[in-house]
């Protein structure tokens, strides 16, 4: 097995708030990512795909399919954008990193048309990311 | 699907490698420029990874400032511009080697109560880094 890492970034704005807490609540637990008009990162993205690589064209899967495919997938639909009202697939959750990083997987699972998808890593800052892989990956 | 969180931080320590158990020629061997009498420092990196359920009305594995002000308080407040070889009880029978301050730190943080930890990765340098995540993994 061959592993292939892609590695996109895209600027989005977020804020974290549970309608189901009380403003103190919201406040003491989201802290500053609570305020009220958002706030914003430049995200990296990187995708990774494992297989093997092709005898006839040596890859593991086209690079250029791939750069299409988190495009149509990821930047179409986030970069610029503002997660919590703008992306439905985050519609209903707060947008951290976690449940961003697991949205990307869903989106790209299915989408990968050679080997499979094997790690998505989120980087919010340079000092945290949240890596999403599949059941039964190491 | 399986999300593991990680978090990075900085800290800057001085050490010297030194086995009091072997004499002076043999640790100038082992250690080279490392062995140097009055120590000498690094800036390094924590990359801390934790694992666990996602919590549906925070979307968080764990609250970054509960795992900030536990990370703070068990590994920078103790570690951070510090001499390990002279300040802290971890190094006074072990060589403070990145490898056994990278175990010191994941076995500080392993009882966090937030999440579970998976792994303390360290870097010394740009260059060189160490990984840790238990006994037998």
């Amino acid at each position: 097995m061959v592993y292939l890492t892609r590695k996109i970034e895209f600027s989005a704005a977020h804020r974290y708030h549970n309608p189901a807490f009380s403003e103190e609540e919201n406040r003491r637990i989201f802290g500053k990512c609570n305020n009220a008009n958002g706030h914003g990162h430049n995200y990296v993205l990187e995708v990774t795909v494992g297989g093997e690589a092709d005898p006839e064209t040596g890859m593991v899967l086209d690079l250029k399919e791939l750069k299409e495919i988190l495009e149509r997938e990821v930047m179409e639909r986030m970069d610029h954008r503002f997660l919590n009202y703008e992306v439905p697939e985050l519609a209903g959750q707060i947008p951290t990193c976690e449940n961003i990083a697991a949205v990307i997987w869903k989106l790209l699972e299915y989408k990968i048309s050679k080997g499979r998808l094997a790690r998505v890593r989120l980087w919010e800052s340079p000092d945290l990311y949240v890596d999403c892989y599949g059941n039964g990956q190491p | 699907m399986r999300l593991e969180l990680t978090r990075r931080y900085a800290l800057a320590a001085s050490h010297r490698l030194h086995n009091p158990k072997l004499d002076e020629a043999e640790n100038r061997r082992l250690y080279g420029k490392c062995n140097n009498p009055y120590g000498h420092g690094h800036n390094y990196f924590v990359e801390v990874t934790v694992t666990g359920p996602v919590d549906t009305a925070t979307g968080m594995i764990a609250n970054l400032a509960d795992l900030d002000r536990y990370v703070e308080r068990e590994v920078i407040e103790p570690f951070d511009h510090t001499y390990l070889n002279m300040d802290s009880e971890a190094f006074r029978e072990r060589v403070p080697t990145t490898e056994n301050f990278c175990m010191e730190i994941f076995e500080r943080l392993k009882k966090f109560p937030g999440a579970r930890l998976v792994r303390v990765r360290l870097e010394e340098t740009g260059r060189n880094s160490f990984e840790y995540a238990g006994p037998g993994e």
